[in-house]
């Protein structure tokens, strides 16, 4: 099932949670929505839902315009963020919920209800938890009985708001990959809502990174990470220093000094210079290089960053060099942009 | 000379050495005596704090309520039986279970709109709401009585219009009723209130998103996450309607054998100076609220863990 979202509009209390948002999902897509808090990606996952009603603008589910139908019309899975698994019930009435609760025409009978259930419960590698209560499971076996129970009404669209996000990190990697394949097997449409950029990297098709109610890219992770489409989604993904220039005739200047043509087609005047630690590389030939105070060095895996201050502002820009190269973390070190990225400043 | 000096301390020099251990030795077992968890009292105050507790507890509750069954049974079992088996005592027994019976469902009805629409919704107006809502356990019962006598009273506001169409509400059951009702109102809107709010509305979502009607959400999701706290609150409730006496005693005009409840009867036979008969209803009336107590009690015991689970969940 595909999803349009045209020009969406919700406001709480006449403040704006979402801008006029435009949006399509492809059938079968792993979409994530990231952003930070308040940005407005779980009022459109909610919207999406129907779990909120528009303030303006339409939710089409293929051809039909679901904007004003009902939660229960829509037929989505919707897994929430502490999964509102209902603790008076087994696992295994949990998961048959969505079907008890049918109307007696459409709900299949109790052994085909079963049957459905303890499928699923294979499906999520838990086959032996069928009689446990919710406060009786981990919050990773809590959060896959969520999804089972959101996949038995087999929905339209699953829905999930950030999946991951009351777990530790162990458990979160594992079930990342597991989600993963899962979606390539049932091959639902899938929009998940995290905060966190590694998680939509890593597993989604196409990313949407939104800022303040509005949509700042919508890209694979490649086009996120490595064309970023505004400074805010530079500044979001990834690590990344900024520093303030001022271009001319394409050639850039650093407080008054020439770092080369980097700005060809990029209009004269005051810009914004993004640079990412490992697009940079220590050198000892100032010509077009960049010199400041080293301020501080630290370990990041396998690299190590030396943090230097740059300029008359003294910004900081950290630069990413190998973890085994000898470094004396002091006096002042000159680099080079190997690649960068020029916003005009407005 | 020299040779006894220095043979001297051959012996002695690990005494002092030994002596040092041991005195540390004892001075750690008398701080291990010493310590005590910080928040727990030395054992003088703490028997003097239960013995204030449990004498105060028995010197105001439990003697009373043993001197209550004592009184009542003084006479012999056969003049309890008869001071039951009177006609107007019966008849007051039977009104106290009706009223008991009207006022316990309505207010189990008003307790859930109530917490319901506190717990789940925004609207203006809602402390206010929570304030008025305690408004019964401030106010004086007696004022409760008079309020309605003032409203549905034959000098009242709407008394000559109803008994114009021959409803009776004052010095007759619907007052009684609506008087309990009122004094009774809080106890099941307190209990679910807290919990209601505390478990906010995301199991509702689930349930809708699973595409239950609303119906079958508050059937199925509502009802059970909070059903402990209603049969409290229910069970607190009953009691307190089967003991009123303050505002009904107002508005039921103590018409003997029609609309006397049983907390009026006892005080009739009592002023009549009818002892034995006043501590065998009296009795029935404390029996009714220590069943009532031990069935709270026993839920407790018996769903402890499930409730403490359902609640840290």
């Amino acid at each position: 099932m595909d999803i349009s979202v045209r020009r969406l509009c919700k406001e709480f209390d006449r403040y704006p949670a979402l801008n006029g948002v435009s949006l399509e999902v492809g059938s079968g897509e792993l979409i994530a929505l990231l952003g930070p808090s308040g940005s407005g990606k779980t009022t459109l996952l909610r919207l999406i839902a129907g779990l909120e009603f528009p303030t303006s603008g339409s939710i089409y589910f293929g051809k039909e315009d679901a904007s004003q139908k009902s939660v229960q019309e829509r037929n989505v899975g919707f897994v929430f963020q502490h999964y509102a698994l209902f603790r008076h019930m087994t696992v295994i009435d949990n998961i048959s919920f969505g079907l008890r609760v049918r109307g007696r025409r459409n709900r299949p009978s109790d052994a085909a209800i079963r049957k459905r259930a303890s499928d699923l419960l294979d499906l999520i590698q838990l086959p032996n938890v069928a009689n446990r209560f919710p406060h009786q499971l981990s919050g990773g076996q809590r959060q896959r009985v969520a999804l089972a129970r959101a996949l038995a009404i087999e929905p339209r669209v699953l829905l999930l708001d950030e999946p991951f996000g009351a777990l530790d990190a162990k458990v979160r990697k594992e079930l990342r990959r597991w989600l993963r394949e899962l979606h390539e097997r049932t091959g639902h449409t899938t929009i998940f809502v995290t905060h966190d950029q590694e998680e939509a990297m890593e597993m989604s098709d196409r990313v949407v990174v939104m800022s303040q109610g509005r949509i700042e890219q919508v890209g694979t992770p490649d086009e996120i990470y490595d064309r970023p489409a505004s400074p805010f989604v530079f500044s979001f993904i990834g690590d990344s220093g900024e520093l303030a220039v001022t271009i001319d005739r394409g050639e850039v200047f650093l407080d008054g000094r020439s770092l080369g043509p980097l700005a060809e087609g990029l209009p004269d005047g005051r810009a914004r210079m993004f640079l990412r630690p490992h697009d940079l590389e220590i050198t000892d030939d100032p010509a077009g290089a960049i010199s400041g105070e080293v301020a501080t060095v630290r370990r990041h895996a396998a690299t190590r960053r030396i943090e230097i201050a740059v300029g008359e502002k003294r910004q900081r820009i950290e630069v990413a060099v190998p973890a085994t190269r000898g470094f004396v973390p002091e006096g002042t070190q000159t680099f080079r942009p190997v690649r960068c990225r020029l916003f005009p400043a407005n | 000379m020299l040779r006894e000096v220095s043979a001297r301390p051959v012996a002695p020099v690990p005494r002092p050495r030994f002596a040092r251990l041991a005195r540390r030795r004892s001075a750690d077992a008398a701080s291990a005596r010493r310590w005590q968890p910080p928040t727990t009292e030395r054992p003088l105050a703490r028997w003097l704090l239960i013995a204030l507790a449990l004498g105060f507890l028995g010197f105001v509750l439990v003697i009373p309520l043993v001197l209550v069954f004592v009184e009542a049974l003084k006479s012999g079992i056969g003049v309890y039986v008869a001071a039951l088996a009177d006609p107007d005592a019966l008849a007051a027994i039977r009104l106290t279970l009706l009223i008991s019976a009207i006022a316990v469902p309505a207010n189990l009805v008003f307790g859930l709109a109530a917490a319901w629409a506190i717990a789940k919704f925004q609207f203006v107006g809602k402390s206010f709401l929570i304030t008025l809502i305690d408004l019964p356990f401030s106010v004086s019962p007696v004022i409760a009585g008079l309020v309605f006598v003032l409203l549905f009273g034959s000098q009242g506001y709407f008394g000559p219009w109803l008994s114009d169409l021959g409803i009776e509400i004052v010095f007759a059951v619907p007052g009684i009723a609506l008087a309990t009702i009122f004094v009774t109102f809080p106890f099941v809107a307190r209990e679910l209130i807290p919990l209601m709010q505390e478990q906010g509305s995301g199991d509702e979502e689930a349930a809708i998103s699973l595409g239950a009607s609303g119906w079958k959400t508050f059937w199925l999701v509502t009802l059970p996450n909070v059903r402990w706290a209603l049969l409290y609150g229910v069970l607190l409730c009953n009691a307190r309607a089967m003991g009123e006496f303050g505002a009904v005693s107002v508005i039921s005009g103590h018409i003997r054998g029609v609309t006397d409840t049983m907390p009026l009867h006892v005080e009739i036979l009592y002023n009549e100076y009818a002892f034995p008969a006043a501590f065998a209803v009296a009795s029935l009336l404390a029996l009714l609220a220590l069943v009532t107590l031990s069935i709270k009690s026993f839920l407790e015991w018996r769903h402890g863990a499930s409730l403490k689970a359902q609640r840290s969940l």
